[in-house]
């Protein structure tokens, strides 16, 4: 940062780190930072994902902007803490307490770790809520290649912000008022130079106007609007990719660097055994609607997971339609080291049956 | 042109940038009524008013607690935010430094601050950070029914005859040893000593920390609390007299040199410090934690202004960040070039 954002006449930083004293802090900055306009993130694992906690519920509630990752290893506790595992997707898709759901993406590669970061911080300012990126240690710390990264194309969406001249043209706002249909409000930042700028951003219960409110009315309008505001994220998260076996028997779906071994997995399972796969990598939460497409499709999907409880098949079992919820499987690995296309295939055999 | 003469209406009382103090006023208050935290708001509001703070430049940033709520009901037209117990101290950091302009004033609990979040509250102090934080502190979670915070004092008792028997945290001293640079007690109930302290708050830049005692009328006013009005009245022991003027006011101070200090802030206001114990230096931490470690021992409730630190560099200055605010620079100033980017990867084949 030092050599690439001092401001070039002046020497002054454009940007400000600080080490928090912990993890509660961390999130605290960047969401303060958030809320008053500037893009801002911070990185942890487990133990600090648990702290963050409360504050996240926060950032989802009163609608903050941030970006958080979460370099995944493995619990729980202090667990094996230079082991890599996928085991934080569950907890983070709903962090804290109350009716919670959050943004996720999930990167499979070095090259996505960059990528998706800046799409994270789109996505943050774009639906005003904590969106985490969740790597794990194995991308995280060990050594990987990558390509040369690419320079982004898109400008960066700040979201829907109000400016004092907007507010002169509107007369007012209402901060959690759902003008657009899609869930998202209009927020402005302290600062702006407007009677009508101010207003009051509270964890407790709140009105469509941003003012303390235990009404019931207004609490569920509020909490479904929020809804609303995932269900548009559907389609705005990156979309699954997909690679198709030829008349394939079932599909594998899977996320995060369990891709290198999926795709070496199907190579085995066509050479070694005859079985055609089709792939779905899922790469956002919420899940786009291909996704549950993709499962719709299949007769089965082999759901592959770092960590035992099958996280991500759990959370497909909240999503896909009730006639489909057995056609899901699971495949898991989680003993620390990072997964291999044989563990894959040799649970996929297994599990068909196949000799 | 109407015939019928309207008398003029009188001139409107207004500040130096054109505002009347009813633009200083928030919400209506749903504080019980004699709560200490109602006098304070009374006074933030009267001291940005005079002050001639512009309200949309505000960020009034808290906790949980009654204390917490009371941003809520002091300068309507500016920005607050409730953050979570005890956590206010990360949220008014991240929001200081996205945006240098604003000016930061934290309303906090002593449960908010010295119980759950003693630990935000240190940092804070370390990093002196341009802001306001104020106790609203009445010995108790008065929100929560009047359990003990960590400021009540050894003896004192709860309308159910508890009695606490720890020790009370100091948060003027912790705030002084730590890096504070504005440090004052006062008392809801004094209204010259509070306003003259929270002007000066304004007028200082740096890290300002103001433990105010607000009694808590519904679970800790009565006979055996040490955070009763009747006790803080009867115990309370000024170190000198408060006063301040503002940059903007052309007058000249008559004093008698030698009994007073004076003070010049950041923006060129001035606090003047009279009748201070003989050789008491209010630049010195070492005068200031002895007074208020004699202070416990005689069960006195020392008040004034203790500690000021002009010198010291503020966090924004210390990360040395751009003159404009972090969150209103355009993409071009904060996206490198697509040669950067280039001349990185290549460095790391
Ligand atoms: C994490 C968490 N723990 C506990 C509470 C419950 N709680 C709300 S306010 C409060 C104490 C407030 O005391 P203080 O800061 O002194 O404020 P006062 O009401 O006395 O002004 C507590 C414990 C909470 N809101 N959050
Ligand atoms: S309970 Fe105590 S602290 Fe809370 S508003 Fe009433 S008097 Fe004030
Ligand atoms: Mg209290």
């Amino acid at each position: 940062m030092k050599r690439h954002r001092l401001d070039p006449e002046t020497k002054k930083a454009t940007f400000a780190i600080v080490q928090a004293e912990d993890e509660l802090a961390a999130i605290g900055m960047a969401l303060g930072a958030g809320w008053a306009g500037a893009r801002s993130m911070t990185s942890t694992s487990g133990p600090g994902i648990s702290l963050m906690s409360e504050f996240v519920g926060l950032g989802y509630y009163a609608e903050i902007p941030a970006v958080i990752f979460d370099v995944q290893r493995v619990g729980p506790s202090t667990g094996l803490p230079t082991r890599t595992a996928q085991g934080d997707v569950l907890k983070n898709a709903f962090l804290s307490h109350g009716d919670t759901r959050h943004l996720m993406l999930f990167p499979s590669s070095v090259e996505e770790c960059f990528s998706m970061a800046i799409e994270a911080f789109d996505l943050a300012e774009e639906f005003q809520t904590p969106v985490f990126v969740m790597t794990d240690l194995d991308l995280g710390m060990n050594n990987w290649m990558a390509d040369p990264f690419e320079y982004p194309t898109k400008p960066m969406a700040r979201g829907k912000v109000l400016s004092a001249e907007d507010l002169n043209r509107l007369g007012g706002f209402g901060r959690y008022t759902d003008v657009d249909g899609d869930g998202i409000g209009y927020r402005t930042l302290p600062g702006t130079h407007h009677r009508a700028a101010g207003y009051f951003t509270r964890g407790s219960g709140h009105n469509a106007r941003a003012k303390y409110s235990e009404r019931p009315e207004d609490y569920v309008q509020n909490m479904e609007r929020l809804s609303r505001k995932l269900e548009t994220a559907r389609t705005k998260v990156l979309a699954p990719e997909f690679q198709e076996g030829k008349e394939s028997d079932f599909g594998i779906l899977g996320y995060g660097t369990s891709h290198w071994a999926i795709v070496e997995a199907r190579d085995q399972l066509k050479q070694e055994y005859g079985l055609e796969t089709d792939y779905c990598r899922v790469r956002g939460f919420p899940f786009n609607p291909s996704v549950l497409d993709f499962i719709r499709n299949h007769s089965r999907v082999y759901v592959v997971d770092q960590n035992r409880d099958a996280q991500m098949y759990s959370l497909l079992r909240l999503e896909v339609d009730d006639d489909c919820v057995g056609k899901l499987r699971r495949v898991r690995h989680f003993n620390g080291l990072p997964i291999d296309a044989r563990s894959v295939t040799d649970s996929i055999v297994s599990l068909e049956g196949v000799k | 042109m109407s015939s019928t003469a309207v008398p003029p209406a009188p001139p409107k009382k207004v500040n130096r940038i054109g505002l009347e103090v009813a633009d200083y006023r928030g919400a209506r208050t749903t504080l019980c009524a004699g709560c200490g935290h109602n006098a304070i708001s009374e006074r933030i509001i009267e001291s940005f008013y005079e002050m001639g703070v512009p309200p949309h430049r505000v960020a009034k940033l808290s906790g949980i607690g009654c204390s917490s709520k009371s941003p809520a009901y002091f300068m309507g037209t500016a920005f607050g935010f409730n953050a979570v117990h005890g956590r206010m101290p990360s949220i008014a950091t991240g929001a200081v430094l996205a945006n240098r302009d604003l000016v930061a004033i934290g309303v906090s609990g002593d449960g908010d601050t010295a119980s759950i979040g003693i630990g935000q509250f240190v940092h804070l102090m370390r990093r002196n950070l341009p802001m306001i934080y104020i106790i609203e502190d009445n010995g108790v979670y008065g929100l929560t029914k009047g359990q003990f915070s960590a400021t009540a004092d050894i003896g004192s008792k709860l309308k159910t005859g508890v009695i606490n028997d720890l020790p009370p945290i100091d948060t003027c001293a912790l705030a002084i040893q730590l890096g504070a640079t504005y440090v004052g007690r006062s008392f809801s109930g004094d209204k010259h000593q509070l306003k003259a302290l929270l002007q000066g708050a304004i007028a200082h830049r740096g890290t300002v920390m103001l433990d105010v005692i607000s009694p808590c009328v519904t679970f800790n006013d009565h006979e055996g609390s040490t955070k009763s009005y009747s006790y803080v009245k009867d115990h309370e022991e000024p170190l000198g007299d408060v006063s301040f003027v503002p940059f903007f006011q052309d007058i000249e101070v008559e004093y008698e040199p030698g009994a007073t200090k004076e003070i010049t802030l950041f923006d060129g206001s001035k606090v003047l410090l009279h009748k201070l114990p003989a050789d008491y230096d209010p630049a010195d931490k070492c005068d200031a934690l002895r007074v208020l470690t004699e202070a416990h021992d005689k069960n006195e409730v020392v008040t004034g202004l203790f500690y000021v630190n002009t010198e010291q560099e503020d966090f924004i200055t210390m990360l040395d960040l751009v003159d404009e605010p972090l969150a209103t620079l355009p993409e071009s100033r904060v996206r490198p070039p697509r040669k950067v980017l280039d001349e990185l990867m290549e460095s790391y084949r």
